[in-house]
């Protein structure tokens, strides 16, 4: 395939320092550090006008075009930005090669999953309603984001903010979906088509939900794929509250994101009360038990006063 | 990119295999001669998880480079993902094509996408998108049935039945059909006639027969001629105004 030799191109290219100034707008770039690589090409940590911003470079200007006119609807969607601001779509003249670029905002944090893992079971409602939340805007506009995985979530450091990275695989409401990642696909798991709707989109954020209650990925195994999907899903004790509505999405039974949310929404508050109830179960049977630590706490106190005072008198 | 006006259908050949070919034409040239039947030619090579075979896959990027297709040497459990990408991606650089000789009509003979700016850009890919989703897309598979392929068949099937997933998800309509290479007595063999989705294929691939010969090159021309048996008739069915709409309009 060309792509390798089109990366080799890239590497070739760039590097850290490099600063250069667009074709077309001409605005100055530095690059700092590489970020990543996706399909299309490197992502850079670079050195703009106003500050740092994330450089999306490759080798192909229609893949990198294409994201280019996705991220700038992304930008007309009303409200709380759904993924990285478009900055400048423009070209890289070098010696050799014109190199497609597009500047965005440089958002930094953590992926979906790794930010979960390090972190208590309350945190997974909290993150799994701001993506809902981020789909179901997503879905209004008439997008499906497409190759929705654990990489390309990524939620703030400083406010714990869900946002939706690469948008490489976003796609209009009912055409197909071109790029996906075979462990979030509902096509690989047999689970329906790759014809771009809001389920398809669920099915993955319900992959993304199971993730975070396993250490790896699992293997799909040959046979039924639904009775699998369960099993992992039923299983992990993380899941417990949610299991339905994980399985639910699973199986396209969610039309909306929103539905979806819902169902979240209920099962968090049903938590929360059972959790209270809990608590206050344990308060009444410490009352009837008596408080010997407290007594104890304030003995102790008590005598270490007298022991001081006695210790004071004998100087 | 050869760049010619084309009648709404996008016509590829979808070539499969683990080894190159050892007997007949040159596969390479046949590939180059597709193109003027506006056929593309995408190949994809197989090698084992030893790569052995690596040095006998020279020859697949030479053949989809002539063919103005897309290749990719894969190992057989990736296939899948592989064979829906390579597809994609052709049908995008065909169009792309078209587009661009298009763009050179409005535009005079020395301007592609590229010299446009990005703005422009960005309208002319909204165009590629649009034809990709909606286009009549032929896909005649061509799979190398030598000995060397046998414990790989299962998985191109599975391929094959993803592959066809994708495309049926697209609003246009696909059609697919399915050779196997070397056939008994002709250079290739029908296992599947043109038809919408790829259903199981089980039964066909235990027709196959599995000889050491790998005539690629004559497998080509003879898949050429499947399209072109294709046309003929469809040129006697089809009535005028159809012959009229001709290719795209922007």
């Amino acid at each position: 395939m060309r792509m390798n030799s089109a990366k080799g191109d890239l590497d070739f290219e760039l590097y850290p320092g490099l600063a250069f100034r667009g074709k077309w707008n001409r605005k100055p770039y530095k690059l700092i550090r590489k970020l990543g690589a996706g399909v299309t090409g490197y992502v850079y940590l670079a050195e703009g006008e106003t500050g740092s911003v994330a450089l999306k470079i490759g080798t192909e200007p229609m893949s990198i075009t294409a994201e280019a006119n996705v991220l700038k609807q992304f930008s007309k969607v009303q409200g709380k930005p759904l993924g990285p601001c478009l900055f400048d779509v423009d070209d890289f003249l070098s010696a050799n090669s014109v190199l497609p670029f597009y500047a965005m905002e440089y958002i930094e944090g953590e992926n979906f999953v790794d930010f979960l893992r390090g972190k208590g079971p309350e945190w997974l409602p909290v993150l799994a309603l701001q993506l809902l939340s981020a789909l179901s805007a997503l879905h209004q506009q008439g997008w499906v984001f497409g190759d929705l995985k654990p990489e390309n979530v990524i939620v703030t450091r400083r406010s714990a903010e869900v946002r939706l990275l690469d948008v490489g695989g976003t796609t209009r409401v009912g055409r197909a979906i071109k790029e996906y990642t075979e462990y979030y696909d509902r096509g690989y798991w047999e689970q329906g088509t790759r014809k771009a709707e809001p389920t398809y989109d669920l099915f993955a954020a319900a992959m993304m939900v199971v993730d975070c209650a396993y250490p790896r990925q699992v293997k799909k195994e040959r046979g039924n794929t639904a009775s699998q999907l369960k099993k992992l899903v039923y299983q992990a004790p993380l899941l417990k509250p949610y299991r339905e509505i994980v399985y639910k999405a699973l199986m396209g039974g969610y039309g909306s994101a929103e539905a979806m949310k819902n169902d979240f929404l209920a099962s968090v508050k049903q938590t929360e009360e059972r959790s209270r109830v809990k608590r206050k179960q344990q308060r009444k049977a410490r009352k009837q038990k008596g408080a010997p630590i407290d007594l104890i706490l304030v003995m102790s106190f008590v005598l270490i006063l007298f022991v001081l005072y006695l210790l004071i008198q004998s100087f | 990119m050869e760049g010619k006006r084309m009648n709404g259908t996008l016509r590829q050949i979808l070539l499969m295999t683990d080894g190159h070919s050892n007997y007949g034409e040159d596969p390479v040239a046949i590939a180059r001669l597709a193109q003027e039947y506006d056929v593309t030619v995408n190949v994809i090579g197989i090698t084992d998880e030893n790569r052995e075979n690596e040095k006998g896959l020279q020859e697949v990027e030479a053949i989809a480079l002539a063919g103005g297709g897309v290749s990719e040497i894969v190992f057989a459990r990736q296939l899948a993902k592989t064979v829906q990408m390579v597809t994609r991606k052709a049908m995008t650089q065909t169009l792309h094509g078209v587009v661009n000789q298009e763009l050179k009509q409005i535009l005079g003979q020395n301007d592609e996408m590229e010299d446009l700016p990005p703005e422009k850009r960005g309208q002319v890919m909204e165009v590629v998108d649009d034809l990709g989703e909606k286009v009549l897309l032929e896909v005649l598979v061509l799979i190398d049935t030598s000995a060397s392929m046998t414990n790989k068949l299962p998985m191109v099937q599975e391929a094959l039945l993803d592959l066809s997933i994708s495309l049926n998800s697209r609003s246009g309509d696909t059609k697919f059909s399915l050779y196997s290479f070397p056939g008994k007595r002709n250079p290739i063999e029908r296992l599947l006639d043109w038809t919408p989705k790829l259903q199981s294929l089980t039964a066909t691939f235990t027709k196959l027969s599995t000889a050491g010969m790998t005539p690629t090159g004559p497998a080509l021309q003879a898949a050429l001629q499947v399209f072109e048996e294709r046309r003929g008739k469809r040129r006697l069915e089809d009535d005028e105004n159809e012959q009229r709409q001709g290719r795209f309009g922007f």
